[in-house]
C-alpha cells in the first residue's frame, strides 16, 4: 500500500467529471473528487445532493453516464460491486442488508466465497472485531442485536476484504451518540493503518470531528472543498444549502394550559413478527407545550403513532385521552373531530398518495373534518373541488410550498416541499392536538426550520404537540420537555434544559446497552 | 444490444391517447399474420371479422346484445380493480345472477305479473353479490387470496348450473334436453326498438357505466376507492377501512355481473341451459383494461370486444376458420393492451453493447 505522501502523490482515488443523467435530470454533474490514502475525506451534502448516486457509481451499483474513475492513477471502469471489492473499496449502506433470522458468521459468509468454511469466518471476524473495537459475536443472531452492533456488522464484512477504501453512507443516523463516538474510534485506527475513508454525512459537528477534509455537493455539483476543522458549522451548512439557514426562534417563557393528550400505562402488543410492542406508556402533554420524544429507529416510534392517530385503536377505551375525552376505541376521523392533527412518518404512500394531485391529498386527510367545507350534503358526499383547490393554494401559500403547476401530482414535489405541504394540511386548521413523526427526515436545511418554527408557533398559540423525531438537534431546537422511547418503553419526561445530549443518549440506548457491555468484556 | 425502460418524470398525455390504439393496431397486424398462416387472404378474413358485422341492423343489434353483458360485468370490475381487490371471477357471479333471477319463472311458471320482471332483476344482482361475498368473506376473515377463491367458484358455478338443468330444473317437455321451460312473456326483457333483438340490457349497461362514473369522478366514495387502490395505508391514515372497501367492490360487482347473467338468460336466451354464456366474465377483465378501468371507456371497449365475437361468428360462416379465432383476437388485445400501457410510464431506450465505457477503460 502507498504510504501518504501529502497532496502532491498520486491520489488513492480520482474522480473526474463524473456525471450520471437520471432522463433528464443530472444527479451528479461533472464530479471532481481526490480521496488520499490514509484521509478521512467527508461527502456533505443536503438531502438529495447526489451523494449517494455519487457513491453508487463508485461501488459499482450504478453505471456512470460520462466521466472517469481512477484508481492509483490509473482509469478503471467499475461495473459490479464485487469488481469495486476486488479493486479493494468496500461499502457500508445506510440500509442494512443482512438476513435477520440468520447468525452473524452466516451473514459474513454470504458475502464471501462459498468455499470458505463458517468456523474459519467466524475465527477471522473475531480477530477483526477484537483488532478493530467492533465488539461482535459470531454466533449471534442478527435479530437479537441492536442497530450498531448490526452496523458493525456491515464493516466487518467490509474489512475481512481488506479494502483500502471503506465507504460509509450516513453511518451515525441510526446511531445513539456514544454508539458513534465507538464508531469514530474504529475509523481513526482504519486511518492510522493508511485506509482511507469516505464518509457521507450531513451532520456538520461530527465531520468537523473527525474528518480531514471535505467536497461539499449541491444539487449534483460540487460547490467546494475545504478542510473542515478550519470551518464553523454555519459557514459549512452555508456552502451545503447555498444560503443561509433561517435560526429557529423560541419564545422562552410559555405558559402551559390544560392537559391535551393523556396516555395511561398502555401496553399493546406487537402486530406482526418484525414490530415493536409497546410497553406500559404514560405520558401527559399540556396545551403551549412541545413534547419531544427522541430515540434510535425502530423503537416503536411507528407504533406510538399508529395508536396515537387512532389509525389501530386500542381496546381501553380510557388508556388514551385527548382534551379530555378517552378516545382509545376512536378512529383516526374520530380524533380530527376533536381537534387532532397528524403528520405521519413516511410521506409517500401513508401521508400522502404519490399519484394523486395535491387537492386529493388536502382531502385525504381532511375529508371528515372539514365536510361542511369539502362535501355537499345528503347521501351523494359530491366533493366541491373548488373548495378543496383553494383550501390547497391557501396552504401552498402559507407554506411556501414549491411547485410545479396549479395542481400538480404528490409524487412530483421534492421531500421538503411535500413535507411542508403535509405538515402545512394540518396547521390549516390550527389543530389543538398535533402528533408528528420525524417532522423533517429527508428534508432540506430550508424546509426544515420553516416547520421547525411552524412547530413552535402552534404551542406557542396554545396547542400541545408531540414531535417524535431522531434527530437529537431537533429536538433540542423545538422543545420544552423531552421523553426517550427505547425498546417500546417510554421514559418520563423532562424539561428541555435539564437534559444533555451525554444523558439523552444513555436513555436511548436504554436496554440495549446494558446487554451489549458483557459481550463487550468477552470480546477484548 | 439491451433495451432498457426508463422512468418518465410524468406521465406521458400523449401515450394515454395513443396507447389502446396502438394495442388494436398491432393486434389487426399479428391477426393479419395469423390469418395468413392459416392459408387465408388476411385482408378479406379481416374485413370479414371486424367490418362486415357493422354494414347490418341485425347485426348492429347482436352488437348491442353481446356488449351488454360485457361492459356491465366491466364497470364492477372496474371498482374492484382500482381498489385493488382483483375479483377475477365474475364469470361465476355471472352464472348465479343467472340462476338466482331464474328461480321466479322456472318454479312458478304460470305467474303471470308484470313484477316478475323486476323481482327477477333484484334477485338476479342479490344472487351475484352473495357469490361475490364468498371470497370477500374469505378475504377479510382469513386473508385468502381473492384471485385464486373468486376463479375456483367459476368452476363451481357452472358445474351447479349444469347439475339444475339436467336435473331438478329440466323441464319434463323438453325432450330430454338439458334445459327450463321457457319463461313466460312477462319474465322476458323486452326490446328496445322494433327493428331487432337488442334488449334493455344494453340500457342497464350505460346507466351503470355512467353512476359508476359519476361515483369515481365526483364522490367522496369514488375517492375512497382510489386512495385505498394505491397505498392501503394511506387510505387508513384518511380513516377509509380496506376490509369495508373489499366488501363495497366485491359486492357491487358481484351484482352488476349477476344483473348481466339474468339479464342475458331473459332477454337473449329465454330460459335457463348448461352454458350461457361464451366467457362473458373474463372477457370482461379485458375490456375493463382495454377502457383504462374508466366506465366510459369501458363502454368503446366493450362494443369492440363484442366485435370480435360476432366476427368470430362471422369468419366461422363466411370463411370457413374456427371460432376459436375470436379468442385468440381476445387474447392479443389484452396483452397489447398491457404491454403498450407500458408506454405510458415508461421510455424505451436502446443501449448498444455499453461500447462507450469499454471503449475508454
Amino acid at each position: 500500500m502507498t504510504v501518504s505522501e501529502g497532496p502532491a502523490a498520486v491520489p488513492l482515488l480520482s474522480v473526474r467529471g463524473l456525471t450520471k443523467l437520471f432522463g433528464n435530470f443530472a444527479a451528479c454533474d461533472a464530479i471532481e473528487l481526490d480521496v488520499a490514502a490514509g484521509e478521512i475525506h467527508a461527502l456533505l451534502g443536503e438531502n438529495g445532493a447526489g451523494k449517494s448516486t455519487l457513491v453508487k457509481m463508485l461501488f459499482g451499483v450504478l453505471e456512470p453516464t460520462a466521466g472517469q474513475i481512477l484508481w492509483n492513477g490509473a482509469p478503471v471502469t467499475i461495473r459490479s460491486p464485487g469488481e469495486a471489492r476486488r479493486l479493494g473499496i468496500g461499502m457500508v449502506f445506510q440500509h442494512f442488508s443482512l438476513f435477520e433470522a440468520l447468525t452473524v458468521a452466516e451473514n459474513i459468509a454470504l458475502s464471501l466465497d462459498p468455499r470458505i468454511s463458517l468456523s474459519k469466518i467466524s475465527d477471522e471476524a473475531a480477530s477483526l472485531s477484537k483488532a478493530y473495537g467492533l465488539p461482535l459475536d459470531p454466533k449471534a443472531h442478527v435479530a437479537d442485536l441492536s442497530v450498531g452492533e448490526r452496523q458493525r456488522i456491515e464493516i466487518v464484512r467490509a474489512l475481512l476484504q481488506n479494502p483500502s477504501l471503506i465507504i460509509l453512507d450516513e453511518p451515525t443516523s441510526v446511531l445513539t451518540p456514544q454508539e458513534a463516538d465507538r464508531l469514530f474510534e474504529t475509523l481513526f485506527k482504519l486511518k492510522a493503518e493508511g485506509r482511507s475513508v469516505l464518509y457521507i454525512s450531513h451532520r456538520l459537528e461530527e465531520v468537523r470531528r473527525i474528518c480531514d477534509r471535505a467536497t461539499v455537493l449541491r444539487h449534483g455539483k460540487v460547490r467546494g472543498a475545504c478542510d473542515p476543522k478550519q470551518e464553523t458549522p454555519a459557514s459549512l451548512a452555508r456552502m451545503m444549502v447555498g444560503s443561509d439557514v433561517a435560526e429557529v426562534h423560541r419564545d422562552e417563557t410559555a405558559k402551559l394550559g390544560d392537559v391535551q393528550i393523556e396516555m395511561d400505562s398502555l401496553s399493546v402488543a406487537a402486530r406482526t413478527p418484525f414490530a415493536v410492542s409497546l410497553k406500559n406508556i404514560s405520558m401527559k402533554v399540556r396545551a403551549g407545550e412541545i413534547l419531544a420524544i427522541a430515540g434510535v429507529a425502530g423503537n416503536g416510534q411507528g407504533e406510538l403513532f399508529d395508536v396515537l392517530s387512532g389509525e389501530y385503536p386500542v381496546a381501553d377505551d380510557n388508556a388514551i385521552r385527548l382534551r379530555g375525552r378517552p378516545v382509545g376505541r376512536l378512529g383516526i376521523n374520530g380524533r380530527r373531530l376533536l381537534g387532532a392533527g397528524f403528520v405521519p412518518e413516511e410521506r409517500h404512500g401513508h401521508a400522502a398518495v404519490a399519484a394523486m394531485p395535491l387537492s386529493d391529498n388536502l382531502l385525504l386527510a381532511r375529508s371528515q373534518s372539514d365536510k361542511r367545507a369539502f362535501l355537499t350534503g345528503g347521501g351523494m358526499s359530491i366533493i366541491r373541488q373548488d373548495a378543496v383547490r383553494s383550501a390547497t393554494r391557501r396552504i401552498c401559500e402559507a407554506m411556501d410550498v414549491r411547485k410545479s403547476g396549479e395542481d400538480p401530482q404528490a409524487g412530483s414535489l421534492s421531500g421538503g416541499n411535500l413535507q411542508k405541504f403535509i405538515v402545512g394540511r394540518e396547521l390549516d386548521r390550527q389543530p389543538a392536538v398535533l402528533v408528528v413523526n420525524q417532522p423533517t427526515w429527508g428534508v432540506d436545511a430550508g424546509a426544515a426550520s420553516h416547520i421547525r418554527q411552524a412547530l413552535i408557533d402552534l404551542a406557542k398559540a396554545g396547542s400541545a404537540v408531540v414531535v417524535i423525531s431522531q434527530d437529537l438537534d431537533e429536538i433540542f431546537e423545538v422543545a420544552t420537555s423531552i421523553a426517550v422511547i427505547s425498546e417500546g418503553r417510554l421514559s418520563k419526561s423532562y424539561p428541555a434544559g435539564e437534559l444533555t445530549l451525554e444523558r439523552i443518549g444513555l436513555m436511548m440506548g436504554g436496554i440495549h446497552e446494558s446487554h451489549s457491555i458483557p459481550e463487550t468484556a468477552h470480546a477484548h | 444490444m439491451r433495451i432498457e425502460l426508463e422512468k418518465r418524470p410524468r406521465v406521458s398525455g400523449l401515450f394515454s391517447v395513443v396507447s389502446p390504439l396502438l394495442a388494436l393496431a398491432l393486434t389487426l397486424a399479428f391477426g393479419a399474420l395469423m390469418f395468413s398462416l392459416l392459408g387465408k387472404d388476411p385482408m378479406d378474413a379481416l374485413y370479414s371479422f371486424f367490418v362486415e358485422p357493422l354494414l347490418e341492423v341485425w347485426s348492429l343489434h347482436e352488437l348491442a346484445i353481446k356488449a351488454a353483458p360485457l361492459i356491465l360485468i366491466a364497470v364492477g370490475l372496474s371498482v374492484c380493480f382500482r381498489s385493488n381487490n382483483w375479483n377475477i371471477g365474475a364469470e361465476g357471479q355471472f352464472t348465479m345472477g343467472a340462476i338466482a333471477g331464474s328461480i321466479l319463472p322456472v318454479m312458478n311458471p304460470e305467474w303471470h305479473s308484470p313484477m316478475i320482471l323486476p323481482l327477477m332483476l333484484v334477485m338476479g344482482m342479490i344472487g351475484g353479490a352473495l357469490y361475490a361475498g364468498i371470497p370477500a368473506l374469505l378475504k377479510t376473515r382469513f386473508n385468502t387470496n381473492e384471485i385464486l377463491t373468486s376463479l375456483m367458484l367459476v368452476y363451481i358455478a357452472q358445474l351447479y348450473l349444469d347439475w339444475l338443468t339436467r336435473g331438478p330444473w329440466r323441464d319434463p317437455q323438453g325432450y330430454n334436453f338439458p334445459q327450463t321451460k321457457a319463461f313466460v312473456t312477462e319474465a322476458v326483457l323486452p326490446e328496445i326498438l322494433a327493428s331487432g333483438r337488442a334488449h334493455w340490457a344494453f340500457i342497464f349497461a350505460i346507466l351503470a357505466a355512467i353512476a359508476v362514473w359519476f361515483m369515481m369522478r365526483f364522490m367522496l366514495k369514488g375517492f375512497e376507492v382510489s386512495v385505498l387502490g394505491q397505498s392501503e395505508r394511506a387510505g387508513r391514515f384518511a380513516g377509509f377501512s380496506a376490509r369495508r372497501m373489499v366488501w363495497f367492490s366485491m359486492l357491487l360487482s358481484g351484482a352488476l355481473a349477476g344483473l348481466a347473467g339474468i339479464s342475458e338468460v331473459s332477454g337473449s336466451i329465454g330460459h335457463l341451459q348448461p352454458i350461457i354464456s361464451p366467457g362473458y366474465g373474463f372477457t370482461a377483465i379485458i375490456v375493463a383494461f382495454l377502457g383504462r378501468l374508466n366506465p366510459l371507456g369501458i363502454i368503446a371497449a366493450g362494443l369492440v370486444l363484442a366485435l370480435t365475437y360476432l366476427g368470430g361468428e362471422a369468419a366461422q360462416l363466411s370463411i370457413g376458420i374456427s371460432d376459436k379465432v375470436a379468442r385468440v383476437f381476445q387474447g392479443l388485445l389484452l396483452f397489447f393492451v398491457l404491454s403498450c400501457d407500458t408506454l405510458i410510464h415508461y421510455r424505451i431506450r436502446l443501449i448498444f453493447a455499453g461500447a462507450k465505457p469499454e471503449a475508454r477503460g
